[in-house]
């Protein structure tokens, strides 16, 4: 299964987007990943399993990797603007929209002002709500190697990531999305205390997916997400941190692609 | 020369073991670190060390601002700059600086700073800086609007000292239907604006422009003549000449009988000033966005927070330490060098106690100022 990329307008700003190749000529239904705050510079083998049942677009947000960093992106609702002007200009219809943490929370301030042209939503390990008391890991004040600690669940696993040769021009691309990342989340620190009052407006099917072992967004946030936006279902992943789709793939795709064809079969019955 | 008595009033009573074993004496350094009745003596004796300085001649004595730490304890340096204006009776005195992102109503500095100018009858001087970027963790200021706000701030507290009110201010981060200031400024059209930085050239430039004393914070003498020479340079491309007077040089100045003596006496407070309570991580000092994505490229991670050993601080002219010969020809040599005529010491730095401060301050009063002070 392959994938193509390219640099292209969209929605008035140069934007990198990837997309998978196969069922692209096939009349799939459409799924839209948003990237958490890590950017996506590469395509992983969670993109490739989605890819092989959806037509996927994976988008590099605005501000970063190679895409174009605009003045006007300041907050994640910008971000969220943005996309609806995107689907708009694509003319897509009845979309799974899947957010990783940042993306997350852009899919779900997206899905509470216009979820017109949406069929279900997937938030994984999503920022954007805060829970009182609920501690969390800030990854700004840590290095980058007690940052990418905090992420993972499975030490081995971070060793592995750590020790894995990153290319100047990549270095770079992590730079830029960290920058920006702070721009549009350092204070109030990765939430915005008025999106839990809006969840509601949420009126499509909804899954949400976590990792129990999320020290950066813990599992309590995840259940907040659920109680607050109606019919929204809650799974966990056992031993597993923050970035589910990179963690425990296999599992994340087969969550999100099931809840999708579930959502699209009970479409063609009804 | 003339000569301001820069204090930064760092919690010093502290067995500074406990800042290197927690990482850093900012933002996370815990509080349960403060003992009151340590820290209200302090202050008192701090207070004590700047009306001395007023007595015994200095031009001027400075306070600054920092939050959330043992490394200075003047997060609101209005406070101390109100009780020197009182008791301080001869020299000015200057808050260098406030940090003007760090609040949502400029206007209340504005106000301070007017209030401070008219007790002091005039011997006010006004700093501004956007605070290092530890402040942005402290504060949750979002650092990528810092320089945004700083000059928006700056634009705002200038014309709010010298255009008549009311008149309104729509700006981008702060907007006021009403701004009309009571009290105005003593000083037409207001206070001297000061502006420190560790060197930054877009700082430089600005300070440049707007005529403002440039104080360049720290910094190795030759690195330093670098940075004064380049605000010369930027003050020429505005058209005019700045005064030797308009370059302030920030150091500290330790004074004893023999350069061996001064030397092993201020050895471990300049380097708990240096290596314990200015340590701080990288993430800590430039969270995202406080520098430009360019800028912070070339940054180089190793150079930051890099020990010190007291020579090596004094071998390269960050400071100035020896018996009053060395010290009067190091600083005369300094000041052709660089091309500054007004100097910002330290004369207690780190754990320096009292005794010993005031025995630095009558050295550098009774053996330096008879030759360089003008």
């Amino acid at each position: 299964m392959g994938h193509t990329e390219s640099i292209q307008e969209l929605a008035g700003t140069r934007i990198r987007l990837m997309r998978g190749t196969r069922a692209q000529s096939e009349a799939k239904p459409t799924l839209l990943f948003l990237h958490g705050a890590g950017g996506a510079s590469a395509w992983l083998p969670f993109m490739d399993a989605l890819a092989q049942q959806f037509n996927l677009l994976v988008p590099e947000h605005p501000g970063y990797g190679d895409s174009d960093n605009p003045e006007w992106l300041q907050r994640v609702e910008d971000l969220a603007y943005y996309y609806l002007d995107v689907l708009e200009e694509l003319d897509l219809h009845r979309v799974h929209l899947v957010g990783h943490s940042l993306g997350g929370w852009t899919a779900a301030a997206l899905a509470v002002k216009n979820s017109s042209r949406l069929a279900s939503l997937t938030l994984i390990s999503a920022a954007g709500v805060h829970v009182r008391g609920v501690e969390r890991v800030d990854n700004f004040i840590g290095n980058p190697e007690q940052s990418l600690r905090g992420l993972v669940h499975d030490q081995a696993l971070a060793d592995q990531l750590l020790a894995m040769e990153v290319s100047a021009e990549e270095r770079e691309r992590q730079l830029k999305n960290r920058f920006t990342t702070a721009r549009l989340v350092w204070h109030p620190r990765s939430y915005d205390p008025h999106l839990p009052k809006w969840l509601h407006r949420i009126r499509i099917p909804t899954q949400v997916i976590w990792g129990d072992k999320d020290r950066l967004f813990p599992p309590r946030i995840g259940e907040e997400y659920e109680r607050l936006i109606p019919g929204a279902k809650l799974t966990l992943l056992s031993n597993c941190g923050h970035l589910p789709p990179i963690e425990q793939a296999d599992k994340t795709a087969a969550l999100v692609a099931d809840f999708a064809n579930n959502v699209t079969a009970g479409e063609g019955a009804a | 020369m003339k000569f301001f008595n820069f204090h930064l009033m760092p919690y010093a009573e502290l067995d500074v073991s406990k800042i290197r074993d927690h990482g850093s004496a900012w933002v996370t350094f815990p509080n349960s670190h403060y003992d009151p009745l340590v820290g209200s003596k302090l202050y008192n004796r701090f207070l004590d060390e700047l009306e001395y300085a007023d007595q015994i001649g200095f031009d001027g004595v400075c306070v600054n601002e920092h939050h959330q730490t043992a490394y200075g304890l003047m997060p609101i340096p209005g406070v101390l700059a109100g009780a020197l204006a009182r008791s301080v009776k001869r020299a000015q005195v200057a808050i260098i600086g406030r940090a003007l992102p760090l609040v949502n109503n400029p206007l209340n500095i504005a106000e301070e700073f007017a209030m401070l100018d008219n007790i002091s009858e005039g011997r006010f001087i006004a700093g501004f800086v956007r605070g290092i970027g530890a402040e942005y963790h402290s504060t949750g200021v979002n650092p990528a609007e810092s320089l945004a706000r700083f000059q928006e701030a700056h634009d705002l507290i200038v014309r709010a000292w010298t255009e008549t009110g009311p008149f309104e201010f729509d700006g981008e981060f702060y907007h006021h239907k009403y701004v009309n200031l009571w009290p105005r400024p003593y000083q037409d059209p207001h206070p001297p604006i000061w502006v420190p930085s560790q060197g930054s050239a877009e700082t430089i430039a600005w300070a440049a422009q707007h005529k403002y004393t440039y104080c360049q914070t720290l910094g190795a003498i030759k690195t330093v003549a670098g940075f004064f020479k380049r605000y010369r340079e930027e003050a020429e491309k505005s058209g005019y000449e700045p005064t030797w007077d308009q370059c302030a040089w920030s150091t500290t100045i330790y004074v004893a009988e023999t350069d061996e003596k001064a030397l092993n006496e201020a050895r471990p407070h300049v380097e708990a000033l240096q290596n314990e309570f200015l340590r701080m991580p990288m993430e800590m000092l430039l969270p995202p966005g406080y520098t430009s994505l360019e800028s912070f490229k070339h940054i180089q991670p190793d150079l930051i927070g890099k020990p010190q050993t007291i020579e090596s601080l004094n071998n390269a002219g960050v400071i100035i330490v020896g018996s009053p010969n060395t010290v009067r020809e190091r600083l005369a040599e300094y000041q052709q060098l660089a091309g500054f005529n007004t100097a910002l010491v330290k004369t207690q730095f780190g754990t320096l106690p009292a005794e010993m401060t005031r025995n630095n301050m009558d050295a550098i009063a009774e053996e330096i100022f008879p030759q360089l002070q003008s």
